[in-house]
């Protein structure tokens, strides 16, 4: 499946060996950047951006880079999410043990409805994800332990390691900034490793993948399962700083941002969703008293962005440079 | 009076009907998305939205112009079919050369639009809107009751869809299309205006989910989230049935009501997840779908 235009063909000539100095310093920069952040902006919005920037990037590897979308991605981010709240309160855990709990659980849950999913090809396999994640969701609203429409509230931070106290912002900041920084140059690494190369061989030309004597359908599988982990990541991370997990992570209409923060952001790019996410927090953040304005503004950009945009920001700059981000 | 399983024969086929009334909406609209998917190759996410839309013109014809219940099944259908021939002309047509999923995706965005739109001028509370005269009240069949405009939308949807698939598989014009579906490019070639036949089975599709918002409106509130669970029980009937024939998502889609209804009174915990049960099976015995055609 081609969903990358032939325009960011750019892209595809990419260095093997190593991070890129341009890439290297982005991240660098990046870095420092966010070590500065809450010492000015509010800590929780930032986390906020954050945990969705490791979400959009962990969806991005699955679609920008195996060419599968999944339209039911929240069913990962949202079960991680649940089981974090749940351990944490429930079972009382550290916080690193509870995201990893929570992690896990998405990882095989990924692992079960991929191994479904990828027996279908495009629209049928974006249906199909989306089917699973509605069943996940009506299973959050009916199970004991979600707690139902009112989800679990409540969720103790925690002492790391059963050490340092998270109950304060500017240190669960930092705790956070390292899983999710962590998280992001994993999926980095993944896509610039041997693995990945063959991902963007399966993307680009199925066919002749398999005639190159791979098994396509273990590369879908364990790229599904990845995706799915990190999305869990996300999630379970999002539960701790918001002390919350409800319905929202696993309704389908955030399966649909985070395939909106992608695609605006530029799929198949490194930076992209991580711009994507940025942008599209912070307009829900600024718009959240206008309602449903919300919900137009976003299938605007939908429209928008299919229509004319493909490329997303980080793609038409990309495409500007001459060089992938 | 006979018991199946210590179940009262009343509640058995209480819940059948309901079943088969959850799946006369299941098949107008899997038929709906099977006829486009068919020409076009794109899936049409607004499809719930724009059922609801359908909803919606019948209320708003019924309280702003006084246009009742009978002219709105006819009107209503119409109007949202008109609007889908202007988002299948201004927009969806300039994606065909794409990948498919593009398309996925636009309409995404559309669905998202209509129903925020709606969402911001009535609410979510719904709105009501009245059984006409005609079909109020309710016949005793002595072992249950049977409520007329329950029996009625059963009736509709079935002489619909069997009229639309006889159009397809039995008519001239069917055949046109189900040639276009083969290969767009050769019944082009022998004089056939295809840009118009697929803006036009755009619009039937789309009228299509309009007529089921309009049969839904007495019966369920007139609400703007009617339409977004719905759809998705939609596509993972469609992935069961497969969208290779019409006969098929038809079949389907009043079989998996029954089975909802079914399982609704043996384990009704299990009845809102029961469908992406059987669509798991499905995937795992035969992944292209019951009446699908293996790729």
């Amino acid at each position: 499946m081609a969903m990358a235009d032939k325009t960011t063909s750019t892209q595809r000539v990419e260095q093997t060996a190593g991070m890129p100095t341009l890439h290297k310093a982005i991240f660098v920069v990046l870095l420092i950047g966010l070590i500065a952040l809450p010492f000015f902006a509010y800590p929780v919005f930032a986390m906020k951006v954050m945990c969705f920037a490791l979400f959009a990037a962990a969806f991005n590897l699955l679609l920008g880079f195996g060419g599968l979308l999944s339209f039911g991605h929240a069913a990962y981010f949202g079960s991680a999410s649940y089981v974090a709240a749940h351990a944490a309160k429930v079972w009382g855990l550290t916080p690193e043990l509870s995201i990893l709990c929570g992690t896990a659980a998405a990882g095989v849950l990924g692992f079960a409805i991929g191994s479904l999913a990828i027996r279908r090809q495009g629209i049928y396999f974006a249906m199909v994800t989306l089917a699973f994640a509605q069943m996940v969701y009506f299973v959050a609203l009916q199970a004991e332990f979600t707690g139902g429409e009112d989800g679990i509230q409540g969720v103790p931070r925690g002492n790391l390691f059963g050490l340092f106290s998270l109950a304060d912002n500017m240190a669960l900041y930092f705790f956070v900034l390292a899983v999710t920084f962590g998280g992001i140059l994993f999926l980095y690494r993944i896509v610039h490793s041997p693995f990945g190369e063959v991902l963007k061989a399966i993307r680009e030309n199925e066919p002749r993948a398999i005639s190159l004597g791979y098994d396509v359908n273990r590369y879908k599988l364990i790229v599904f399962t990845l995706s799915a982990t990190m999305a869990g990541l996300a999630g379970a991370t999002k539960s701790q700083v918001f002390q919350l997990a409800s319905l929202t992570d696993v309704h389908w209409s955030m399966s649909g941002e985070v395939v909106l923060m992608t695609l605006l952001g530029g799929m198949g790019t490194v930076f992209g969703p991580l711009i994507g996410a940025g942008i599209i927090v912070t307009m829900q953040n600024y718009l959240a008293t206008f309602g449903a304005w919300v919900t137009i503004i976003q299938g605007v950009i939908f429209v928008l962005g299919v229509l004319m945009f493909r490329e997303g920001i980080v793609g038409v700059i990309s495409r500007w440079l001459k060089k992938p981000l | 009076m006979f018991e199946l399983l210590g179940i009262p024969p009343q509640v058995l086929l209480g819940q059948i009907l309901l079943g088969l009334i959850n799946g006369s909406f299941y098949a107008v609209l899997s038929l709906g998305l099977a006829v486009i998917f068919g020409l076009l190759n794109i899936i049409n996410f607004a499809h719930g939205a724009l059922y609801m839309a359908g909803a919606f013109v019948a209320w708003m014809l019924l309280h702003y112009l006084g246009i009742g219940y009978w002219p709105a099944l006819i009107l209503a259908p119409l109007i949202v079919g008109a609007f889908g021939i202007l988002m299948e002309r201004t927009m969806l047509s300039r994606l065909y050369h794409l990948d498919h999923l593009y398309g996925l995706l636009l309409t995404f965005g559309l669905a998202l639009i209509i129903q925020g739109l709606f969402r911001n001028y009535y609410g979510i509370s719904g709105l009501a809107y009245q059984i006409p005269d005609l079909l109020s009240g309710g016949q005793n069949l002595g072992f249950m009751y049977l409520p007329n405009y329950r029996a009625w939308v059963v009736i509709a949807s079935v002489l619909v869809c069997f009229s639309t698939w006889f159009m397809i598989e039995k008519t001239r014009l069917g055949a046109y299309l189900r040639a276009a579906t083969e290969n767009p490019t050769l019944v082009g070639a022998f004089g056939i205006n295809v840009p118009l036949m697929i803006m036009l089975t755009y619009g039937f599709g789309v009228a299509l989910a309009g007529f089921a918002g309009v049969l839904a409106a007495p019966i369920y509130s007139v609400n703007p989230t009617m339409g977004e669970q719905l759809i998705i029980v939609v596509f993972a009937v469609v992935v069961i049935g497969g969208m290779g024939s019409i006969m098929g998502a038809i079949v389907t889609g009043y079989m998996l009501g029954i089975i909802e209804g079914l399982t609704r009174v043996f384990y009704p915990e299990g009845s809102a997840v029961v469908i992406f049960v059987i669509m798991a099976i499905v995937l795992m015995i035969k992944p292209e779908g019951l009446f699908g055609r293996p790729v």
